[in-house]
């Protein structure tokens, strides 16, 4: 009589390969099986997420292009460098002779900044940054610098419609949520009517938005021409850098309320209605309801519905290539805007790259903090 | 106060609750309606009328003329066959690869399952976004048959459109999830009986899977036929292009916008017919995915 130990090891090899160390060799098939019919998708999850995830890391590092005859060479950091570098740089005013300050149409003078960005032997570091912003500091003046204005112009843009839509677009989620968790006939109705936006493509909806943002005939000013007796000014909200960002943010949460509204509702359904009865008898009324009994029994959908807002939004690509283009000024430059102009308009997929892993970076930050969140009190 | 006045103020209250649902209904159905109204009418009346109310409504000189002269500037019939094609095989192709996956993850032993299954379930942080760029390289690099024997990059294609999305790391946990809740004496009495192990699977388990299969195929459906930064990248050739792809057309020539919204109202109201039908579908699939955690 063989132990099971023996008769695995004069199984042929695909049985020690694919076979649990504890499971009995009659199993075999059952191994074998599972493995086969889990190895199509496995297969097509490792060519198409596995691979281009870890590549994203490795080119990241290099100089590889789509097409080039010539292999990708090392090129270790400058990638990153390129797009991340920030120095703050003082400069002093011009002096005369006597020392005194030289005023002119008065303002003070200060050297030309491209003395020291242009191949100043004296100040490598400074080398090719350009200007992002400038302040003043008593008689000096401070001056930002950076590799590559675009890039940061789109993460900061980036970090703030992530920041603005998370609670926002949250917020007004649950206040949805709460309207429509009530036992009124249509309800249902209503919940299908604020959902529709969400599977309409983002793509439609942006191009329909941009007739609602026309500066001369567009929905919006009309409506708010109408509302204020025809003393609004009409706004070119997509052509003004400082209406634009905003525009698409509330086009952004017009679209995907809904879809977090659901998840919501959902959260809500969880609560027992038995708890809701016990805080009546105690005479708590409708806002001590909310406080003491929803929302602590939402929390953990709460942080859930921030997380997926906030990646969504670190994602955001479609709004700017069809409305906008990064434009007016680059007050809409997106991060994935800016990896596919230059991964695939310009072909450099290894800045491409760098950018894709800088977006990364922060997503898994996020994912991360949502993990550490709603693991605390379970 | 007596019963009468509590009974008005709780009618009132009611009926206040319903103008606020309305009021917040208009603002989601309004710009949708606007889009299917102004499809029908020549440019110069929709501008005329985004002044007033009757940018909402069906008045004036209406007709499909707005259509008619979309299907002439662009190949809609061909771009509208692209993407039921690629987004049709998509949904049957991820139904199958997803839920034999799962199907293997839930019932079957084999080893590294365990580490396999975490691996995946750690692949929902990593957003397309993110590998969209590498993916480009990968797709350019593959090797594929075709009729003059073995080609070098999947570029501009239809394979290229579908085969990366066949399968999904939430699919496979979604009918993951629930396989593994449904009662063991399911397959062990089938085990008994002496069914095979692909016996189990199609003619036991994937029939009970309907709520599940329609989850995920809801999911893909909406990814697929919304697909756009994929392809943007991916296709050159005119032939090949999906629906979204092809909106481009309108951003660059002069803005026909009674054209732009004919060719919107199309792409868009059969996705809302699908939805209105199956809407309790769709909602809950959305419910689910987000509550993957």
């Amino acid at each position: 009589m063989l132990t099971a130990a023996e008769a695995r090891k004069n199984a042929p090899l695909w049985v020690r390969l694919l076979l649990p160390k504890d499971a009995p060799l009659y199993q075999r098939n059952d191994a074998l099986f599972g493995w086969l019919m889990a190895f199509p998708a496995l297969l097509i999850l490792t060519v198409f997420l596995v691979i281009p995830f870890l590549m994203a890391f490795v080119v990241s590092f290099t100089n590889q292009r789509l097409i080039s005859p010539n292999p990708a060479e090392w090129m270790g950091l400058r990638n990153f460098e390129r797009l991340l570098s920030v120095r703050a740089f003082t400069l002093e005013p011009e002096r005369d002779d006597s020392g005194a300050i030289v005023y002119q149409d008065g303002g003070i003078v200060y050297p030309r900044l491209r003395n020291f960005t242009r191949k100043n032997p004296n100040y490598p570091e400074l080398d090719g940054l350009r200007e992002f912003t400038s302040w003043q500091s008593g008689d000096n003046r401070t001056v930002i610098l950076v590799a590559d204005v675009v890039f940061l112009r789109a993460l900061i843009n980036t970090l703030v419609f992530a920041s603005v839509i998370a609670p926002l677009q949250g917020g007004l989620a649950l206040l949805l949520a709460l309207l429509l968790n009530q036992a009124l006939p249509f309800i249902n109705v209503f919940r299908a009517i604020y959902f529709a936006p969400v599977v309409v493509s983002m793509v439609v909806v942006s191009l329909l938005w941009r007739f609602i943002y026309d500066g001369n005939n567009g929905l919006l000013n009309n409506l708010l021409g109408i509302l204020s007796f025809g003393s609004f000014q009409p706004v070119d909200w997509l052509g003004n850098p400082y209406t634009a960002l905003p525009a698409i943010m509330a086009m952004s949460v017009w679209q995907a309320v809904g879809f977090h509204m659901v998840i919501w509702l959902a959260g809500l359904q969880t609560i027992p209605a038995s708890l809701y009865e016990a805080a009546s008898l105690d005479g708590a009324g409708g806002w001590q309801k909310f406080r003491f009994v929803t929302w602590p029994g939402l929390r953990n959908t709460a942080v859930l519905v921030l997380i997926v807002i906030t990646i969504q939004a670190m994602g955001f690509f479609v709004q700017v290539d069809v409305m906008t283009r990064g434009g007016p000024l680059d007050a809409t430059q997106s991060v994935v805007y800016q990896a596919v102009q230059r991964g695939y308009d310009k072909q450099d997929i290894a800045e491409g790259s760098a950018i894709s892993v800088i977006l990364f970076a922060i997503v898994f930050v996020i994912s991360m903090t949502q993990r550490y969140l709603t693991r605390e009190r379970r | 106060m007596n019963a009468m006045s509590f009974e008005t103020r709780h009618n009132l209250s009611i009926g206040l609750r319903y103008a606020l649902l309305i009021l917040i209904a208009t603002i989601f159905i309004f710009p949708i309606l606007f889009m299917v109204m102004s499809s029908l009418k020549p440019d110069l009346q929709m501008l005329r009328d985004s002044a007033s109310l009757r940018a909402f409504l069906p008045v004036g000189d209406i007709s499909l003329n707005n259509y008619a002269e979309a299907f002439e500037r662009v190949p809609i019939v061909q771009f509208a066959f692209n993407s039921v094609f690629t987004t049709s095989v998509s949904v049957a192709a991820s139904l199958l690869l997803n839920s034999m996956a799962a199907f293997s993850f839930a019932f079957l032993q084999w080893r590294g399952k365990a580490i396999v299954l975490s691996l995946i379930i750690a692949t929902f942080i990593v957003p397309f976004e993110v590998i969209a760029i590498p993916m480009l390289l990968v797709a350019n690099n593959l090797p594929w048959i075709g009729p003059e024997g073995i080609e070098i990059g999947w570029l501009n294609s239809y394979h290229v459109q579908i085969i990366p999305f066949i399968a999904d790391s939430l699919g496979i946990f979604l009918f993951y999830q629930y396989f593994r809740d449904l009662p063991d004496e399911l397959v062990e009495a089938a085990r008994i009986d002496g069914a095979s192990i692909w016996q189990i699977y199609a003619r036991i388990v994937m029939p009970i899977a309907g709520p599940i299969v329609a989850t995920v195929a809801i999911l893909k459906f909406l990814v697929m036929w919304n697909a756009y930064i994929w392809p943007l990248m991916t296709i050159r050739s005119e032939e090949l292009r999906p629906i979204m792809v092809g909106l481009q057309y309108f951003f660059q020539l002069n803005i026909a916008w009674g054209e732009i919204m004919a060719y919107l109202s199309m792409v868009t109201i059969p996705v809302l017919i699908f939805y209105l039908a199956l809407q309790r579908a769709f909602i809950e699939s959305i419910a689910t995915s987000g509550i993957k955690g």
